[in-house]
């Protein structure tokens, strides 16, 4: 009946249109990064520079891990900027003010982002409160109460402990110094891994009989990404090694495509996002589900908090102010859907470091704020449109 | 008296189905005109056709509309020509006024300035005739069932109505609204207006109806002249259903066994309207291995009595209780129905049963993570291999079990669902229309996927709006009507005269 499905061959062009969305934004990538590369004289891509991009869209990429799955599950959450800056000044109060233990005042500062995620999630969840109006109240509530909690002052300098979190390095354990041989390392390591694990998902699919994509593209694929992964850590080889936060945010990346594509509860989001009452009807407990989402998103805010505070090494009134933008375009950009129910990790952090990298791009460019906006708006409208115009031809 | 409409020789076909057979209904000027016929038969498709909703082209045949072949594109051509219909659904905005309802999208206004005084002169004249007594600036929210209808009328009226088509008007009705509604058809009867209803109710038909069509399978079965004396209930009844029903279910050993399921005066009310009961102190039993059907017309409360079982899906203050093998379970929950090895497969689904985003192989196992985990990490091959084996096992048609389930037929999608709830390895399995939609093939199938489970001890509950596969198919058939069971039929007594009867006559 329905074997017209079957796949027309696996020409690699076939597969390409198939799967146009994944290809595209990583091609998206490369060609916005070959662009500022270009355009800024090759600064975009100098060690320092790297480094910068990284420290810079940490606490973005971090957020962007939450609001995947607040999306897939079929919410939003437009607090998060406020939640972060609210939290960087929760924990310069307890750390400059009163002097409390870094380590002390971090496990509070997470309780607390967990704390306010709950409360969201649970007019969200359990009072069917439209998740945009709920997450628009606690934006307005947590930009107040940071400015009321920092009193229209800017608190720092914080300890130096406490600044490692986000410009501090790993040190180099095998002592080369310069270029950095832990750099080097793990990213031959991580290469090596990416390619093995590839290896055994295509050595599976095989033997389950699913169409896959052909060997040229994988090896393609796989070749962009290991030189990719091999010309950064050179690059930060070269500078001052790997920073700590790019380490958090990998292992970070790492766990949560696990938890989205391996575990239950993972996955129940996604049933929960596709079709609340199927999923329902099916025993899942959707509301408890969406609760969570808004947790586990409160937790991240509150981590980028304080990554965002202990770069900037003080606490600021505006910190955080219309961050939730490039979260939520981060994660559009990366192909989730906006209904619910689709998207992925990699696609929501690869969107970040697309909005991090114009960012950057245009900074060096000295273009100014006001076309940085418009311009950064127009990429979103242009990834979202190619997303619809696509789900359109399918049909 | 002429005909004001004449449909000839209507043929609609959908991709596989032929909704309608060379249908030919022929309505006087100024008559009421009933159009019967079970679900499924084609009547809402035939009306559609009339009103535009297919567009002319879309069909075979014929319209002759006063004295002249019509082609409407769309409702707008029907509704210039006066040919008004109202849904079963209402079609009213409820946030809005009464007057506001009635001239949606035909205002009152110049150069786009609605004229409200006249707006609401004009209403209150409208619902002086309709005999509804609300204030033009009445929220249509505020007004019960029977008056929003009210209202709809009065919105056809303002359009000029000269053919006004009822689907099953009376089917959310109290008694005495209905009542109210027949008496206003009558009177604009009076006043000119034609009229055709599609009802059930045949004490309904009876009272109101010039002449009456019956279409069943999609073909016009007949054409009776009320006023010639030979319209009553019985022969309405018997073009209905008369059809043969040779082979189309497969055979099965009928042997029940020990009680399985269980319920105790189930009562359960209107999620939304507190007052109204939806199912009435109900109570039923089914033993291993058998079927057991539950027979009634769309809104009876079947659909309702199985979700307010399962986890409570459906209504309020429920009350009763629910028995497995003798013990009291706590259903309160959908996951406790599904630990107590209750499994229901839902009327849609599309909407209720399935992700369909997802591959037949996260369908599959839905409901039932945790067999193929291990603390909580799916372990992907064992989910795999038990996609794989219901797809052989339920014979899912598909290239390989990694395909979205949106891309199956319908019949397919049917199977998952199945596979998903038959994973959970429950004993007692409510089946809700479980071949609607779906080709006359797949359907043998899956009556053989049920036979197979009541011969493996499963207790089957199986709702349907399809008489003959109710006979065809069950041991027993509880006729259900406005939330109670109104007779009971074991598989000797039971046909479909028996059935409509015990329906119409309630």
């Amino acid at each position: 009946m329905e074997q017209t499905d079957r796949a027309p061959g696996t020409s690699i062009g076939a597969y390409i249109t198939k799967h146009i969305r994944e290809y595209g934004l990583l091609f998206a990538l490369i060609a916005i990064m070959a662009f500022f590369q270009v355009v800024t004289g090759g600064v975009l891509l100098k060690p320092v520079n790297i480094t910068n991009l990284f420290l810079q869209n940490s606490y973005i990429i971090i957020m962007a891990l939450g609001m995947l799955l607040v999306i897939v599950g079929g919410n939003i959450d437009l607090s998060v900027g406020s939640v972060m800056g609210f939290i960087g000044a929760l924990a310069a109060v307890m750390i400059v003010s009163w002097d409390m233990p870094v380590l002390i005042a971090g496990a509070i500062c997470l309780v607390a982002g967990m704390v306010i995620g709950g409360v969201q999630g649970y007019f969200v969840a359990y009072w069917k409160i439209p998740s945009f109006i709920v997450t628009l109240a606690g934006m307005l509530v947590f930009r107040g109460l940071s400015l009321w909690l920092l009193a229209g002052q800017s608190i720092g300098p914080f300890p130096s402990s406490f600044q490692s979190l986000s410009t501090g390095f790993i040190p180099d354990l095998f002592g080369v110094g310069r270029p950095n041989g832990l750099a080097l390392a793990v990213g031959a390591v991580s290469v090596g891994l990416i390619v093995w694990t590839g290896l055994r998902a295509r050595a599976r699919n095989t033997r389950y009989g699913i169409e896959d994509e052909p060997w040229a593209l994988f090896l393609l694929r796989n070749g962009i990404v290991a030189v990719a992964l091999l010309f950064v850590t050179w690059k930060l080889a070269w500078f001052r090694g790997l920073p700590n936060v790019l380490l958090s945010m990998v292992v970070l990346t790492v766990i949560y495509v696990f938890i989205t594509e391996r575990t239950i509860i993972g996955r129940r989001v996604y049933a929960v996002g596709g079709n609340a009452k199927a999923a329902k009807l099916s025993g899942i407990r959707t509301e408890r589900l969406t609760f969570l989402t808004f947790v586990n998103m409160g937790f991240l805010a509150a981590l980028a908090g304080l990554v965002f505070a202990a770069r900037l090494n003080t606490a600021t009134p505006k910190a955080g102010f219309a961050v939730e933008l490039d979260v939520i375009a981060a994660v559009f950009i990366g192909g989730a859907s906006m209904a619910g129910g689709a998207g992925k990790i990699v696609g929501a952090v690869v969107g970040a470091f697309i909005m991090g990298v114009m960012n950057n791009g245009m900074s060096i460019m000295g273009i100014g704020i006001d076309y940085q906006q418009v311009i950064k708006g127009l990429v979103l409208l242009a990834a979202v449109f190619f997303d619809v115009y696509n789900k359109n031809k399918e049909a | 008296m002429t005909a004001l409409l004449e449909m000839r020789n209507i043929t609609k076909t959908f991709p596989g189905v032929k909704a309608l057979d060379n249908v030919t209904l022929s309505v006087r000027e100024g008559e009421i005109h009933a159009i019967c016929g079970e679900n499924g038969a084609g009547k809402s498709t035939l009306m559609k056709v009339l009103s535009g909703v297919y567009p002319h082209g879309s069909y075979d045949g014929q319209i002759i509309y006063d004295g002249q072949p019509a082609s409407f594109a769309g409702i707008r051509d029907s509704e210039d020509r006066g040919i008004i219909i109202i849904h079963q659904e209402l079609a009213l905005v409820p946030l809005l006024t009464i007057a506001e309802n009635i001239f949606l999208g035909n205002e009152r206004a110049t150069r786009g300035v609605i004229d409200w005084p006249v707006t609401f002169q004009q209403t209150e004249t409208l619902l002086a005739k309709v005999g509804l007594r609300e204030t033009p600036g009445t929220r249509v929210d505020s007004l019960g069932v029977g008056k929003q209808q009210l209202v709809e009328i009065a919105k056809a009226l303002s359009k000029n109505v000269r053919l006004l088509i009822l689907d099953e008007p009376t089917a959310a009705l109290s008694e005495s609204d209905s009542q109210a509604l027949l008496d206003l058809l009558l009177e604009l009867k009076g006043q000119g207006v034609t009229s055709i209803i599609i009802s059930h109710k045949l004490n309904e038909v009876r009272r109101v109806a010039d002449s009456v069509t019956v279409i069943r399978d999609g073909a016009t079965i007949s054409s009776i002249d009320a006023r010639g004396g030979d319209l009553t209930e019985d022969r309405i009844v018997r073009d209905m259903v008369g059809r043969d029903m040779a082979s189309r279910y497969p055979e099965r050993d009928r042997r029940a066994g020990d009680v399985v399921f269980e319920l105790r005066n189930w009562n359960v009310w209107h999620p939304e309207h507190a007052d109204r009961q939806v199912i009435r102190d109900l109570s039923m039993s089914v033993r291993a291995g058998e079927v057991v059907g539950i027979a009634g017309l769309m809104g009876a409360g079947r659909t309702e009595l199985a979700m307010s079982i399962f986890g409570r899906s459906y209504g309020r203050n429920i009350s009763g209780q629910a028995l497995m093998h003798g013990k009291p379970v706590d259903v309160s929950t959908v996951d406790r129905a599904i630990k107590a090895r209750m499994a229901y497969v839902t009327e849609d689904r599309k909407t209720l049963g399935l992700i369909l985003e997802e591959t037949i192989r996260r369908n599959t196992v839905l409901a039932n993570f945790e067999a193929v985990a291990t603390r909580g990490v799916i372990e992907e091959n064992r989910e795999t291999e038990v996609a794989e084996r219901y797809r052989k096992a339920l014979r899912i048609r598909t290239p390989s079990v990694f395909q979205k389930v949106m891309n199956l037929s319908g019949g397919n999608q049917q199977k998952v669902v199945l596979a998903k709830w038959l994973f959970t390895d429950p004993d007692l399995l409510i089946l809700d229309e479980p071949t609607r939609g779906i080709d006359v093939g797949a359907k043998y199938e899956i009556y053989n996927i049920i036979n197979e489970l009541s011969a493996a001890g499963k207790a089957v509950i199986m709702i349907s709006s399809e008489m003959p596969e109710l006979l065809g198919m069950c041991d027993r058939i509880h006729v259900m009507n406005e939330g109670r069971f109104v007779g009971e039929l074991s598989a000797a007594e039971a046909s479909q005269q028996a059935i409509m009867s015990l329906i119409v006559r309630e």
